[in-house]
Protein backbone atom coordinates (compact mmCIF):
# COMPACT_ATOMS: atom_id res chain seq x y z
CA UNK A 1 0.00 0.00 0.00
CA UNK A 2 1.14 3.42 -0.60
CA UNK A 3 2.25 5.27 2.26
CA UNK A 4 -0.18 8.50 2.36
CA UNK A 5 1.85 10.44 5.06
CA UNK A 6 5.13 10.54 5.46
CA UNK A 7 6.79 11.98 9.04
CA UNK A 8 10.52 12.01 8.86
CA UNK A 9 12.48 13.28 12.32
CA UNK A 10 9.80 15.40 13.73
CA UNK A 11 10.62 17.62 16.35
CA UNK A 12 8.09 19.86 18.23
CA UNK A 13 8.24 21.89 20.77
CA UNK A 14 5.86 24.41 22.95
CA UNK A 15 8.07 27.27 23.79
CA UNK A 16 11.13 25.06 25.56
CA UNK A 17 9.75 22.34 26.41
CA UNK A 18 10.29 19.77 23.96
CA UNK A 19 6.87 18.13 23.36
CA UNK A 20 7.75 15.72 20.21
CA UNK A 21 11.14 14.35 19.89
CA UNK A 22 12.20 12.52 16.81
CA UNK A 23 9.18 10.96 15.32
CA UNK A 24 9.43 8.99 12.13
CA UNK A 25 5.90 7.28 10.89
CA UNK A 26 4.27 6.51 7.37
CA UNK A 27 0.91 6.41 7.82
CA UNK A 28 -0.77 4.23 4.28
CA UNK A 29 -2.88 4.84 2.14
CA UNK A 30 -7.25 3.56 2.73
CA UNK A 31 -5.78 2.39 6.48
CA UNK A 32 -6.29 3.00 10.05
CA UNK A 33 -3.32 3.82 12.16
CA UNK A 34 -3.75 3.89 16.04
CA UNK A 35 -1.91 6.56 18.31
CA UNK A 36 -1.95 4.86 21.74
CA UNK A 37 -0.04 6.28 24.96
CA UNK A 38 -0.63 7.76 28.44
CA UNK A 39 -1.83 11.01 28.74
CA UNK A 40 0.68 13.51 27.95
CA UNK A 41 2.61 11.09 25.78
CA UNK A 42 2.70 13.46 22.85
CA UNK A 43 -0.35 11.53 20.72
CA UNK A 44 -2.53 14.49 20.15
CA UNK A 45 0.11 16.99 19.66
CA UNK A 46 1.43 14.38 16.93
CA UNK A 47 -1.84 14.29 15.42
CA UNK A 48 -2.82 17.91 15.07
CA UNK A 49 0.70 18.52 13.44
CA UNK A 50 -0.72 17.12 10.53
CA UNK A 51 -3.17 19.47 9.58
CA UNK A 52 -1.43 22.51 10.94
CA UNK A 53 -3.42 23.11 14.09
CA UNK A 54 -0.46 24.39 16.03
CA UNK A 55 -0.39 27.22 13.53
CA UNK A 56 -3.48 28.69 15.72
CA UNK A 57 -0.96 28.92 18.77
CA UNK A 58 1.77 31.33 18.91
CA UNK A 59 5.24 29.64 20.25
CA UNK A 60 5.26 26.68 18.88
CA UNK A 61 8.42 25.09 16.62
CA UNK A 62 8.31 22.15 14.55
CA UNK A 63 11.18 20.50 12.73
CA UNK A 64 11.62 18.01 10.32
CA UNK A 65 9.63 16.91 7.68
CA UNK A 66 5.61 16.10 7.33
CA UNK A 67 4.89 15.01 3.62
CA UNK A 68 1.21 14.15 2.45
CA UNK A 69 1.51 12.50 -1.67
CA UNK A 70 5.04 13.99 -1.21
CA UNK A 71 4.32 17.08 -0.41
CA UNK A 72 6.12 19.22 2.09
CA UNK A 73 3.19 20.73 4.36
CA UNK A 74 5.06 22.61 6.16
CA UNK A 75 6.47 24.06 3.55
CA UNK A 76 6.10 28.09 2.75
CA UNK A 77 3.97 27.51 -0.31
CA UNK A 78 1.10 25.51 1.53
CA UNK A 79 -2.19 26.45 1.00
CA UNK A 80 -2.89 25.86 5.13
CA UNK A 81 -7.01 25.94 4.14
CA UNK A 82 -6.60 23.34 1.13
CA UNK A 83 -4.39 21.48 3.68
CA UNK A 84 -7.05 21.53 5.89
CA UNK A 85 -9.77 20.67 3.54
CA UNK A 86 -8.05 17.43 2.62
CA UNK A 87 -7.17 16.62 6.23
CA UNK A 88 -10.03 16.99 7.96
CA UNK A 89 -10.24 16.34 11.70
CA UNK A 90 -12.91 15.01 14.15
CA UNK A 91 -12.26 16.22 17.98
CA UNK A 92 -12.75 14.81 21.04
CA UNK A 93 -15.43 16.31 22.14
CA UNK A 94 -18.35 16.65 19.47
CA UNK A 95 -18.27 20.12 18.79
CA UNK A 96 -21.25 20.69 15.82
CA UNK A 97 -22.17 24.43 15.28
CA UNK A 98 -25.32 25.78 16.86
CA UNK A 99 -26.77 25.71 13.88
CA UNK A 100 -29.33 23.25 12.09
CA UNK A 101 -28.02 20.11 11.18
CA UNK A 102 -28.25 21.21 7.21
CA UNK A 103 -26.25 24.05 8.29
CA UNK A 104 -23.66 22.37 9.78
CA UNK A 105 -23.32 19.90 6.39
CA UNK A 106 -23.17 22.47 4.19
CA UNK A 107 -20.76 24.71 5.93
CA UNK A 108 -18.08 23.50 4.52
CA UNK A 109 -18.76 23.16 0.97
CA UNK A 110 -20.11 27.20 1.40
CA UNK A 111 -16.78 28.14 2.30
CA UNK A 112 -15.10 26.55 -0.53
CA UNK A 113 -17.29 28.14 -2.64
CA UNK A 114 -20.30 25.52 -3.54
CA UNK A 115 -23.42 28.17 -3.71
CA UNK A 116 -26.33 25.80 -5.86
CA UNK A 117 -28.76 24.82 -3.81
CA UNK A 118 -28.85 21.62 -5.67
CA UNK A 119 -25.59 20.65 -4.87
CA UNK A 120 -25.52 21.52 -1.41
CA UNK A 121 -28.67 19.37 -0.56
CA UNK A 122 -27.03 16.45 -2.51
CA UNK A 123 -23.74 16.98 -0.89
CA UNK A 124 -25.42 17.20 2.47
CA UNK A 125 -27.53 13.78 1.72
CA UNK A 126 -24.32 11.82 0.62
CA UNK A 127 -22.52 13.00 3.54
CA UNK A 128 -25.05 12.12 5.83
CA UNK A 129 -25.26 9.08 4.70
CA UNK A 130 -21.45 8.15 4.59
CA UNK A 131 -21.71 9.29 7.84
CA UNK A 132 -24.30 6.97 8.70
CA UNK A 133 -26.68 9.25 10.48
CA UNK A 134 -29.27 10.04 7.65
CA UNK A 135 -31.79 7.71 8.62
CA UNK A 136 -31.99 9.33 12.00
CA UNK A 137 -32.05 12.89 10.76
CA UNK A 138 -33.57 13.09 7.25
CA UNK A 139 -36.60 14.44 8.50
CA UNK A 140 -35.14 17.20 10.53
CA UNK A 141 -32.29 18.61 8.46
CA UNK A 142 -33.74 21.98 9.11
CA UNK A 143 -33.65 21.37 13.29
CA UNK A 144 -30.47 23.08 15.87
CA UNK A 145 -27.87 20.18 15.68
CA UNK A 146 -27.67 21.07 19.42
CA UNK A 147 -30.67 18.46 20.18
CA UNK A 148 -29.31 15.65 18.58
CA UNK A 149 -27.27 13.22 21.09
CA UNK A 150 -23.48 13.17 21.79
CA UNK A 151 -22.74 10.28 19.59
CA UNK A 152 -25.72 11.45 17.26
CA UNK A 153 -23.27 15.01 17.30
CA UNK A 154 -20.10 13.73 16.88
CA UNK A 155 -21.30 11.34 13.21
CA UNK A 156 -22.97 14.71 12.58
CA UNK A 157 -19.31 16.44 12.89
CA UNK A 158 -17.88 13.07 10.68
CA UNK A 159 -20.55 14.13 8.06
CA UNK A 160 -19.63 17.50 8.31
CA UNK A 161 -16.15 16.53 7.71
CA UNK A 162 -16.98 14.16 4.75
CA UNK A 163 -18.89 16.84 2.75
CA UNK A 164 -15.55 18.83 2.12
CA UNK A 165 -14.37 15.69 0.36
CA UNK A 166 -11.05 15.54 2.62
CA UNK A 167 -8.22 12.38 1.99
CA UNK A 168 -7.16 11.99 5.46
CA UNK A 169 -9.52 12.05 8.56
CA UNK A 170 -7.60 12.78 12.01
CA UNK A 171 -9.85 11.85 14.82
CA UNK A 172 -8.73 12.97 18.43
CA UNK A 173 -10.20 10.46 20.77
CA UNK A 174 -13.55 10.45 18.68
CA UNK A 175 -15.58 8.33 21.18
CA UNK A 176 -14.13 9.36 24.69
CA UNK A 177 -17.22 11.32 25.10
CA UNK A 178 -19.56 8.67 24.11
CA UNK A 179 -21.49 5.60 25.94
CA UNK A 180 -20.44 2.39 24.36
CA UNK A 181 -23.92 2.14 21.71
CA UNK A 182 -23.10 5.51 20.56
CA UNK A 183 -19.37 4.40 20.49
CA UNK A 184 -19.90 1.15 18.46
CA UNK A 185 -21.46 2.68 16.18
CA UNK A 186 -18.45 5.09 15.35
CA UNK A 187 -16.12 2.31 15.09
CA UNK A 188 -18.16 0.80 12.68
CA UNK A 189 -18.66 3.58 10.76
CA UNK A 190 -14.57 4.34 11.03
CA UNK A 191 -14.43 0.36 9.11
CA UNK A 192 -16.47 1.43 6.40
CA UNK A 193 -14.70 5.01 5.86
CA UNK A 194 -11.26 3.65 5.63
CA UNK A 195 -12.20 2.00 2.38
CA UNK A 196 -12.13 5.05 1.02
CA UNK A 197 -9.92 7.39 3.27
CA UNK A 198 -6.94 7.35 5.03
CA UNK A 199 -7.26 7.36 9.22
CA UNK A 200 -5.71 8.53 11.48
CA UNK A 201 -6.82 8.09 15.44
CA UNK A 202 -5.91 8.99 18.71
CA UNK A 203 -7.11 6.44 21.15
CA UNK A 204 -6.42 6.14 24.96
CA UNK A 205 -8.76 2.77 24.63
CA UNK A 206 -6.29 -0.41 23.65
CA UNK A 207 -9.27 -2.27 23.06
CA UNK A 208 -10.50 -0.02 20.25
CA UNK A 209 -7.09 0.36 18.71
CA UNK A 210 -7.05 -3.40 18.43
CA UNK A 211 -10.93 -3.59 17.06
CA UNK A 212 -10.46 -0.76 14.85
CA UNK A 213 -6.91 -0.23 13.24
CA UNK A 214 -4.41 -2.09 10.72
CA UNK A 215 -1.19 -0.18 12.09
CA UNK A 216 -0.69 1.09 15.74
CA UNK A 217 2.04 3.47 17.18
CA UNK A 218 2.87 3.69 20.69
CA UNK A 219 3.57 6.71 21.78
CA UNK A 220 5.44 7.91 25.71
CA UNK A 221 6.86 11.28 26.77
CA UNK A 222 6.87 12.70 23.14
CA UNK A 223 9.26 9.81 21.70
CA UNK A 224 7.58 7.33 19.23
CA UNK A 225 8.62 3.53 21.18
CA UNK A 226 7.04 1.36 18.58
CA UNK A 227 5.57 0.85 15.81
CA UNK A 228 3.92 -2.24 13.58
CA UNK A 229 0.58 -4.04 12.46
CA UNK A 230 -1.61 -4.01 15.07
CA UNK A 231 -1.93 -7.52 15.64
CA UNK A 232 1.69 -7.87 15.85
CA UNK A 233 1.90 -5.03 17.93
CA UNK A 234 -0.62 -5.88 20.95
CA UNK A 235 0.81 -9.49 20.72
CA UNK A 236 4.41 -9.86 20.63
CA UNK A 237 5.72 -6.38 20.83
CA UNK A 238 8.97 -5.49 20.46
CA UNK A 239 9.48 -3.37 23.00
CA UNK A 240 9.91 -3.66 27.07
CA UNK A 241 7.54 -0.63 27.48
CA UNK A 242 5.30 -1.24 25.03
CA UNK A 243 4.27 -4.87 26.63
CA UNK A 244 4.53 -2.99 29.87
CA UNK A 245 1.80 -0.45 28.95
CA UNK A 246 -0.60 -3.01 26.97
CA UNK A 247 -0.48 -5.29 29.70
CA UNK A 248 -2.11 -2.55 31.53
CA UNK A 249 1.20 -2.35 34.10
CA UNK A 250 1.01 1.66 33.60
CA UNK A 251 -0.74 4.37 32.45
CA UNK B 1 -26.50 25.92 61.51
CA UNK B 2 -26.75 23.09 60.10
CA UNK B 3 -26.04 23.05 55.91
CA UNK B 4 -29.92 22.20 54.73
CA UNK B 5 -31.12 25.06 56.80
CA UNK B 6 -28.67 27.39 55.68
CA UNK B 7 -29.51 26.05 52.07
CA UNK B 8 -33.57 27.22 52.56
CA UNK B 9 -32.05 30.49 54.51
CA UNK B 10 -29.94 31.35 51.27
CA UNK B 11 -32.39 30.15 48.60
CA UNK B 12 -35.17 32.37 51.00
CA UNK B 13 -32.28 35.72 50.83
CA UNK B 14 -31.64 35.70 46.99
CA UNK B 15 -35.44 34.87 46.05
CA UNK B 16 -36.39 38.54 48.20
CA UNK B 17 -33.37 40.45 46.55
CA UNK B 18 -35.02 39.40 43.39
CA UNK B 19 -38.26 39.99 44.27
CA UNK B 20 -36.76 43.60 45.45
CA UNK B 21 -35.98 43.99 42.11
CA UNK B 22 -39.17 43.24 40.27
CA UNK B 23 -41.12 45.45 43.13
CA UNK B 24 -38.61 48.57 41.89
CA UNK B 25 -39.33 48.21 38.13
CA UNK B 26 -43.31 47.71 39.43
CA UNK B 27 -42.92 50.70 41.54
CA UNK B 28 -41.15 52.46 38.92
CA UNK B 29 -43.67 51.61 36.19
CA UNK B 30 -46.84 52.25 37.82
CA UNK B 31 -46.17 55.31 39.26
CA UNK B 32 -43.95 57.01 36.35
CA UNK B 33 -47.12 55.62 33.98
CA UNK B 34 -49.85 56.28 36.48
CA UNK B 35 -48.96 60.17 36.53
CA UNK B 36 -47.69 60.66 32.95
CA UNK B 37 -49.99 57.91 30.92
CA UNK B 38 -53.40 60.32 31.50
CA UNK B 39 -51.46 63.09 29.26
CA UNK B 40 -50.49 61.20 26.39
CA UNK B 41 -52.87 61.99 22.98
CA UNK B 42 -51.93 62.93 20.14
CA UNK B 43 -52.01 66.83 21.11
CA UNK B 44 -49.17 65.60 23.20
CA UNK B 45 -46.76 65.13 20.66
CA UNK B 46 -48.21 67.51 17.97
CA UNK B 47 -49.68 70.56 19.60
CA UNK B 48 -48.04 73.71 20.72
CA UNK B 49 -46.32 72.89 23.56
CA UNK B 50 -45.68 68.79 21.98
CA UNK B 51 -42.94 66.78 22.36
CA UNK B 52 -43.06 65.61 18.86
CA UNK B 53 -40.11 66.81 17.67
CA UNK B 54 -38.02 65.67 20.92
CA UNK B 55 -39.07 62.43 20.47
CA UNK B 56 -38.02 62.56 16.62
CA UNK B 57 -34.68 64.34 17.86
CA UNK B 58 -34.10 60.97 20.71
CA UNK B 59 -34.42 58.53 17.95
CA UNK B 60 -32.51 60.18 15.41
CA UNK B 61 -29.71 61.39 17.62
CA UNK B 62 -29.84 57.60 18.87
CA UNK B 63 -29.54 56.37 15.05
CA UNK B 64 -26.78 58.55 14.42
CA UNK B 65 -25.07 57.86 17.32
CA UNK B 66 -24.98 54.22 16.86
CA UNK B 67 -24.29 54.45 13.26
CA UNK B 68 -20.82 55.62 14.23
CA UNK B 69 -20.01 53.88 17.40
CA UNK B 70 -21.38 50.37 16.06
CA UNK B 71 -18.69 49.44 13.41
CA UNK B 72 -15.71 51.18 15.41
CA UNK B 73 -16.93 49.40 18.64
CA UNK B 74 -17.44 45.90 16.91
CA UNK B 75 -14.78 46.09 14.90
CA UNK B 76 -12.54 46.60 17.88
CA UNK B 77 -14.35 44.28 20.50
CA UNK B 78 -13.61 41.28 17.22
CA UNK B 79 -10.06 42.92 16.81
CA UNK B 80 -9.59 42.60 20.95
CA UNK B 81 -11.52 38.81 21.00
CA UNK B 82 -9.74 36.98 18.07
CA UNK B 83 -6.87 38.65 16.74
CA UNK B 84 -4.80 40.82 19.30
CA UNK B 85 -2.00 38.87 20.89
CA UNK B 86 -1.53 39.25 24.50
CA UNK B 87 0.93 41.64 25.29
CA UNK B 88 1.71 45.11 26.93
CA UNK B 89 -0.02 47.07 24.05
CA UNK B 90 -3.50 44.97 24.12
CA UNK B 91 -3.38 45.34 27.91
CA UNK B 92 -3.14 49.25 27.13
CA UNK B 93 -5.82 48.64 24.79
CA UNK B 94 -8.26 47.23 27.79
CA UNK B 95 -6.81 49.61 30.04
CA UNK B 96 -7.50 52.74 28.38
CA UNK B 97 -11.18 51.04 27.64
CA UNK B 98 -12.08 50.83 30.85
CA UNK B 99 -10.89 53.99 31.86
CA UNK B 100 -13.26 55.44 29.37
CA UNK B 101 -16.28 53.73 30.60
CA UNK B 102 -15.62 54.84 33.53
CA UNK B 103 -15.39 58.87 32.99
CA UNK B 104 -18.96 60.82 33.70
CA UNK B 105 -21.01 61.53 30.76
CA UNK B 106 -20.91 65.47 31.99
CA UNK B 107 -17.04 65.41 31.19
CA UNK B 108 -17.85 63.69 27.92
CA UNK B 109 -20.47 66.29 27.35
CA UNK B 110 -17.92 69.26 27.95
CA UNK B 111 -15.10 67.55 25.76
CA UNK B 112 -17.87 67.53 22.86
CA UNK B 113 -18.63 70.78 23.43
CA UNK B 114 -14.95 72.30 22.84
CA UNK B 115 -14.41 69.55 20.56
CA UNK B 116 -17.36 68.96 18.17
CA UNK B 117 -19.57 72.63 18.87
CA UNK B 118 -16.42 75.01 19.35
CA UNK B 119 -13.26 73.73 17.65
CA UNK B 120 -15.25 72.08 14.58
CA UNK B 121 -17.73 74.99 14.73
CA UNK B 122 -20.89 72.27 14.71
CA UNK B 123 -22.91 74.02 17.42
CA UNK B 124 -25.02 72.97 18.75
CA UNK B 125 -26.28 70.24 16.78
CA UNK B 126 -28.16 67.01 16.72
CA UNK B 127 -24.52 65.58 14.88
CA UNK B 128 -22.46 67.19 17.38
CA UNK B 129 -24.87 65.55 20.26
CA UNK B 130 -24.41 62.02 18.41
CA UNK B 131 -20.75 62.47 17.71
CA UNK B 132 -20.10 62.88 21.79
CA UNK B 133 -22.65 60.13 22.40
CA UNK B 134 -21.25 57.80 20.47
CA UNK B 135 -17.73 58.41 22.51
CA UNK B 136 -19.66 57.74 25.63
CA UNK B 137 -20.68 54.47 24.22
CA UNK B 138 -18.06 53.20 22.15
CA UNK B 139 -16.06 51.35 25.52
CA UNK B 140 -18.84 49.96 26.05
CA UNK B 141 -19.55 48.31 23.27
CA UNK B 142 -16.45 47.31 22.51
CA UNK B 143 -16.62 45.46 26.27
CA UNK B 144 -19.60 43.74 25.15
CA UNK B 145 -18.21 42.39 22.13
CA UNK B 146 -15.23 41.40 23.28
CA UNK B 147 -16.73 39.78 26.24
CA UNK B 148 -19.52 38.22 24.09
CA UNK B 149 -17.19 36.96 21.42
CA UNK B 150 -15.03 35.54 24.10
CA UNK B 151 -17.83 33.19 25.41
CA UNK B 152 -18.18 31.57 22.71
CA UNK B 153 -16.33 28.11 23.06
CA UNK B 154 -13.31 27.70 21.19
CA UNK B 155 -14.02 24.09 19.65
CA UNK B 156 -16.23 26.04 17.47
CA UNK B 157 -13.29 27.70 15.95
CA UNK B 158 -11.43 24.99 15.60
CA UNK B 159 -13.93 22.66 13.99
CA UNK B 160 -14.63 25.55 11.67
CA UNK B 161 -10.62 26.11 11.16
CA UNK B 162 -10.25 22.76 10.45
CA UNK B 163 -12.38 22.55 7.68
CA UNK B 164 -10.26 24.70 5.91
CA UNK B 165 -12.01 28.25 7.11
CA UNK B 166 -10.08 31.29 6.93
CA UNK B 167 -10.15 33.24 10.04
CA UNK B 168 -12.73 36.08 9.32
CA UNK B 169 -14.67 33.31 7.49
CA UNK B 170 -15.12 31.69 11.22
CA UNK B 171 -15.59 35.20 12.90
CA UNK B 172 -18.09 36.08 10.41
CA UNK B 173 -19.83 32.40 9.70
CA UNK B 174 -19.72 30.24 13.22
CA UNK B 175 -18.43 33.39 15.97
CA UNK B 176 -20.38 36.53 15.53
CA UNK B 177 -23.60 34.82 14.94
CA UNK B 178 -23.42 32.84 17.83
CA UNK B 179 -22.49 35.71 19.86
CA UNK B 180 -24.81 37.86 18.79
CA UNK B 181 -27.50 37.76 21.12
CA UNK B 182 -25.03 38.57 23.77
CA UNK B 183 -23.49 41.70 21.20
CA UNK B 184 -27.31 42.77 20.67
CA UNK B 185 -27.85 43.27 24.76
CA UNK B 186 -25.03 45.72 24.82
CA UNK B 187 -26.70 47.48 21.97
CA UNK B 188 -29.77 47.37 24.18
CA UNK B 189 -28.10 48.94 27.33
CA UNK B 190 -26.47 51.46 24.87
CA UNK B 191 -29.37 52.54 23.10
CA UNK B 192 -31.22 52.74 26.40
CA UNK B 193 -28.23 54.58 28.01
CA UNK B 194 -28.67 57.26 25.15
CA UNK B 195 -32.08 57.28 24.76
CA UNK B 196 -32.22 58.75 29.11
CA UNK B 197 -28.45 60.77 28.56
CA UNK B 198 -28.92 64.28 29.90
CA UNK B 199 -25.40 65.91 30.67
CA UNK B 200 -24.17 65.10 27.28
CA UNK B 201 -26.64 66.33 25.22
CA UNK B 202 -27.69 69.78 27.30
CA UNK B 203 -23.93 70.80 25.63
CA UNK B 204 -23.37 69.48 22.51
CA UNK B 205 -26.96 69.04 20.99
CA UNK B 206 -28.67 72.49 22.64
CA UNK B 207 -32.00 72.66 24.14
CA UNK B 208 -33.85 73.88 21.66
CA UNK B 209 -35.77 71.87 18.61
CA UNK B 210 -35.67 72.94 14.95
CA UNK B 211 -39.57 74.59 13.85
CA UNK B 212 -40.52 71.76 11.55
CA UNK B 213 -41.67 68.56 13.02
CA UNK B 214 -39.44 65.73 11.69
CA UNK B 215 -36.69 67.79 10.63
CA UNK B 216 -33.55 65.33 9.33
CA UNK B 217 -30.87 68.25 8.93
CA UNK B 218 -27.89 66.70 11.58
CA UNK B 219 -26.96 70.52 11.80
CA UNK B 220 -30.22 72.02 13.24
CA UNK B 221 -30.28 71.69 17.00
CA UNK B 222 -31.92 68.99 18.86
CA UNK B 223 -33.43 68.77 22.20
CA UNK B 224 -34.52 65.13 23.16
CA UNK B 225 -37.14 63.91 25.26
CA UNK B 226 -34.60 63.90 28.68
CA UNK B 227 -32.90 66.89 27.87
CA UNK B 228 -36.35 67.90 27.32
CA UNK B 229 -37.88 66.65 30.43
CA UNK B 230 -35.07 68.25 32.61
CA UNK B 231 -35.76 71.77 30.74
CA UNK B 232 -39.03 72.25 31.85
CA UNK B 233 -38.52 71.53 34.68
CA UNK B 234 -35.74 73.40 35.53
CA UNK B 235 -36.61 76.47 33.77
CA UNK B 236 -40.37 75.91 33.59
CA UNK B 237 -41.66 78.20 31.03
CA UNK B 238 -44.77 80.61 32.42
CA UNK B 239 -48.24 79.88 31.11
CA UNK B 240 -47.32 76.17 30.81
CA UNK B 241 -48.09 73.33 32.43
CA UNK B 242 -44.92 72.34 33.24
CA UNK B 243 -45.63 69.40 35.47
CA UNK B 244 -48.30 68.16 33.17
CA UNK B 245 -45.54 67.81 30.30
CA UNK B 246 -42.95 66.65 32.68
CA UNK B 247 -45.12 64.02 33.39
CA UNK B 248 -46.58 63.28 30.22
CA UNK B 249 -42.78 63.20 28.77
CA UNK B 250 -41.24 60.67 31.52
CA UNK B 251 -44.39 58.19 30.89
CA UNK B 252 -43.52 58.74 26.80
CA UNK B 253 -39.81 57.88 27.29
CA UNK B 254 -40.12 55.02 29.49
CA UNK B 255 -42.41 53.21 26.86
CA UNK B 256 -39.70 54.29 24.35
CA UNK B 257 -37.07 52.50 25.98
CA UNK B 258 -39.52 49.35 26.38
CA UNK B 259 -40.52 49.56 23.06
CA UNK B 260 -36.97 49.73 21.68
CA UNK B 261 -35.70 47.05 23.99
CA UNK B 262 -38.34 44.56 22.62
CA UNK B 263 -37.55 45.37 19.23
CA UNK B 264 -34.29 44.32 19.83
CA UNK B 265 -35.13 41.63 22.12
CA UNK B 266 -37.54 39.62 20.32
CA UNK B 267 -35.33 38.71 17.19
CA UNK B 268 -32.70 37.69 20.03
CA UNK B 269 -34.60 35.64 21.54
CA UNK B 270 -35.87 34.26 18.49
CA UNK B 271 -32.24 33.42 17.18
CA UNK B 272 -31.07 32.09 19.89
CA UNK B 273 -34.16 29.08 20.00
CA UNK B 274 -33.23 28.45 16.71
CA UNK B 275 -29.52 28.26 17.34
CA UNK B 276 -30.29 26.45 20.32
CA UNK B 277 -31.97 23.01 21.14
CA UNK B 278 -35.58 23.48 19.41
CA UNK B 279 -37.59 19.97 20.77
Amino acid sequence: MRDKIVVENLDLFYGDNQALKNISLKMPERSVTALIGPSGCGKSTFIRSLNRMHDLLPNVKILGKIRIDDQDIYNDATDISLLRKRVGMVFQSPNPFPKSIYENVAYGPRIHGETSKAHLDEIVEVSLKGSVLWNEVKDRLHKSAMGLSGGQQQRLCIARLLAVEPEVLLMDEPTSALDPISTMKIEELIGQLKLKYTIVIVTHNMHQASRISDQTAFFLSGELVETDETGVLFTRPADQRTEDYISGRFG
Amino acid sequence: MNPKKMDKLATGVLWIAALMIIGLLVWFLVYILGRGLPYLNLQFLTGPDGVGAQLFNSFYILFLSLLFSLPIGIGAGIYLAEYAPQNKLTDLIRLSVECLASVPSIVFGLFGMIIFVNLLGLGYSILGGAATLALLNLPILVRVTEDSLRSVPSSYREASLALGATMWQTIRKVVLPTALPGIITGITLVAGRALGETAILIFTAGMNVSRYLFDTNPMAAGETLAVHLYAVKANPLPGTNADAIADGTAALLIIMVLVFNLLLALPSRWMQRRLGKDE
